[in-house]
């Protein structure tokens, strides 16, 4: 059983969904980030997502885009972002990877697995690598004990995912809606479908992200999901508070998800 | 024409890949659209009514066939080779980017969808797609890097005048690479109702298969016309490399004439030496850019590092897959051709032979002007002349120093094939 497995058990055990929070590494700074990921932790983020700063982030809305650009300015290095979850790992905290490719592919799957490992990272999110390309991910993550894991999206055929959530481990991420990250005043009403036919294929836990801000969000996505992904809302919180590094602006508003992941609404849609 | 469609041994395998490069390293949100595209083109490709319709396209409206022309003042400078130049550049709208854009428009009405997005660098891809829909009846957006709005001005107005919405783009490098991150973020928010009409031979798969198949009726032409005029084929295919579409295009016709040299032609800047250049095949290493595994200007770190050329259009830090296929199998040859040299090719056609070429292609010609001299006297060497230089004006006339008041003509022709060195400013394309 991975570690994540027996966080999603914890938390399943409890009759609540995870909170998962995101942020790049080296934003604001390679120290920031260390400090604002430990926060997050600290105040209710059952796990994080440790982003990779990417100089073409596809998939990104302008927050995102402007942290990633802003930590490659800073001089953010790859050898950075396994200190970063080193760090956090180190202190008892959960964490995994979300990385474009590139990256991944230019440093060498295996020793990015390995390095990835080492440091006490629990897996990798993929957000452009699809199961069909990742052959050589799919050996070393089973090499190095890491977990994979792969997106689905409104737009993926039944047949797509029932294969790409046998290819995963740990949890299966659920893109909402279609299109970048960034808050959205609404959690789109195609999530709770997308989870349904997700679960008719696994028994994976399902993670819902793109989009939620707020308590009352987080405690929508909680009544279908098994966990609330929170990204650009945390990054807009460091990046509006500068001065003390966001930290506790960033610690509020995961104090405010983690009530919101515990009072779970009746799925809407 | 009808051939140039249909599978060759040459097409990937089914999941996009030649050998090693290729395949899809895309978000899943775009897979079933990727999906849809590559059916959609594999019931067209055999579909007599679909292949009918593109030819008539390619006749009565693109103008095609494209001349085949001889230029002997020019070749003067080329060792004693003789030079063809394939006149891409009469086509409609001024390059060869129509060939894949009615293709491809062509599919998106099959596909039922209204709207279209594109990226352009020169904004020749651009002014044909904004030409395409407004043939069509579709919604046009372009996304533009900011600085080749203002080194392409001329054709933002055009494709203002002809109905599509142009977006300058101020993220990153500001040029075509940014454009095509933006309009891929459009398309994964707006799949539905929109195709991404991709305007070179990259990208992830089907892309590079369709962008090629819909540019080998230049090669398919070529091959004849060149067997025609000089009664053998060439010893060498010369064309420029941006993304690839032009060079694997013309490439295509020969790729089964072994005798055949193909040679790309790369942005090589301001030298490959000095980093400062677009020359992905000549100094890149293997990476995944914009949905597909080839070579590309990176960091250690997997960073996409930036492209620098006088050509907003090869100014590009990837290549399509298939090139880099081509190259490993050693199959084409590919080497950088710096700003001066191709400015210098630049002039010396537009002198000798009243054809003033896009700086895209003069990439190319400056590299038939190397080849002929290293094949020499006899040799013939066939040149993409991907487009037309209007578009470059306001760029040729800054790198040469020319305005209202320096109007100064004592470099004559044979001065072109020198160097930079005559040129009256320093300056660079954003003029
Ligand atoms: C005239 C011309 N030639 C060549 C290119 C480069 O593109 P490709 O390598 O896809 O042919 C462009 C791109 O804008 C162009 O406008």
């Amino acid at each position: 059983m991975s570690r994540l497995d027996q966080l999603f058990e914890a938390t399943r055990a409890e009759g609540r969904a995870a909170l998962v929070g995101y942020l790049p590494a080296g934003f604001p700074t390679v120290e920031g980030s260390r400090r604002v990921l430990s926060a997050m932790l600290d105040a209710g983020c059952d796990l994080v997502e440790v982003g990779v700063p990417y100089s073409d982030p596809v998939m990104d809305g302008p927050t995102i885009q402007a942290a990633a650009e802003g930590a490659l300015r800073n001089g953010f290095r790859l050898r950075d972002l396994f200190s970063v979850v080193e760090t956090v790992a180190s202190a008892g905290g959960h964490a995994v990877v979300m990385t474009y490719w590139n990256p991944v592919f230019r440093y060498g799957v295996d020793a990015f697995a390995r390095d990835l490992a080492s440091a006490g990272g629990l897996g990798l999110i993929t957000p452009d690598l699809i199961p069909d390309e990742a052959e050589d991910w799919l050996a070393a993550s089973t090499e190095h004990g890491l977990d994979r894991i792969f997106l689905v999206a409104p737009s993926s055929t039944e047949e797509r995912i029932a294969m790409t959530a046998a290819a995963s481990s740990g949890f299966l991420y659920a893109a909402s809606t279609m299109g970048v990250t960034g808050a959205r005043d609404a959690v789109s009403n195609a999530a709770p479908e997308l989870v349904a036919r997700v679960r008719a294929h696994t028994d994976l836990p399902v993670g819902v992200g793109l989009g939620v801000r707020s308590g009352a969000q987080a405690a929508e996505v909680a009544g279908f999901a098994d966990a609330v992904i929170v990204g650009s809302a945390f990054v807009s919180q460091v990046a509006r508070d500068p001065g003390d590094g966001g930290e506790a602006a960033v610690r509020a508003l995961a104090a405010e998800l983690a009530e919101g992941v515990r009072r779970r609404v009746a799925a809407t849609g | 024409m009808s051939s140039a469609l249909r599978p060759t041994p040459h097409d990937p395998d089914e999941r996009g890949h030649w050998g090693p490069w290729g395949g899809r390293f895309m978000p899943e949100a775009l897979i079933a659209a990727l999906d849809e595209l590559a059916a959609e083109y594999d019931k067209a490709r055999l579909d007599p009514e679909f292949v009918g319709e593109f030819q008539r396209l390619l006749r009565d409206y693109a103008g095609r066939p494209s001349l085949l022309t001889e230029a002997p003042r020019f070749a003067e400078h080329a060792g004693g080779a003789r030079v063809l130049l394939k006149r891409e550049d009469l086509n409609h709208t001024g390059s060869h980017k129509i060939n894949n854009v009615l293709g491809q428009a062509l599919l998106t009405k099959r596909m039922g969808k209204k709207r279209v997005i594109a990226e352009t660098g020169a904004g020749q891809h651009g002014v044909a797609t904004a030409t395409a829909c407004a043939l069509m009846g579709l919604e046009c957006v372009v996304y533009m890097g900011e600085v080749d709005t203002r080194r392409q001005a001329l054709n933002v107005a055009r494709m203002r005048l002809l109905g599509a919405e142009v977006i300058p783009v101020s993220t990153g490098s500001r040029t075509l690479k940014d454009a095509i991150n933006e309009a891929l973020r459009d398309w994964v928010t707006n799949v539905d109702t929109t195709h991404y009409l991709l305007g070179t031979a990259a990208g992830a798969h089907p892309f590079p298969l369709i962008v090629r198949d819909f540019h080998r009726v230049i090669g398919v032409e070529a091959r004849a016309q060149v067997l025609e005029r000089v009664g053998r084929l060439p010893d060498a295919v010369v064309a420029c490399v941006g993304g690839g579409s032009n060079a694997i295009g013309i490439f295509h016709g020969f790729l089964d004439d072994p005798s055949v040299r193909l040679v790309g032609c790369e942005p090589g800047g301001e030298g490959v030496g000095s980093g400062r250049h677009g020359a992905t095949l000549t100094a890149g290493t293997p990476g995944v850019l914009h949905g597909a595994r080839s070579y590309l200007l990176q960091d250690e770190d997997g960073q996409t590092t930036e492209a620098h050329s006088i050509s907003a259009g090869l100014d590009y830090p990837g290549v399509g897959p298939e090139h880099s296929w081509l190259k490993d199998q050693g199959r084409a040859e590919y080497r950088p051709v710096t700003d001066a040299e191709a400015m210098a090719a630049f002039r010396l056609l537009s002198r000798t032979e009243g054809i003033i070429p896009a700086i895209e292609s003069s990439h190319a010609l400056a590299g038939a002007l190397e080849l002929g001299r290293e094949l020499g006297e006899g040799a013939v060497v066939l040149v993409n002349l991907s487009g037309r230089g209007d578009k470059d004006v306001d760029t040729a006339a800054a790198w040469f120093g020319l305005s209202e008041n320096n109007t100064d003509n004592t470099d004559n022709a044979d001065d072109a094939g020198a160097s930079a060195a005559g040129r009256g400013s320093n300056e660079r394309g954003e003029a």
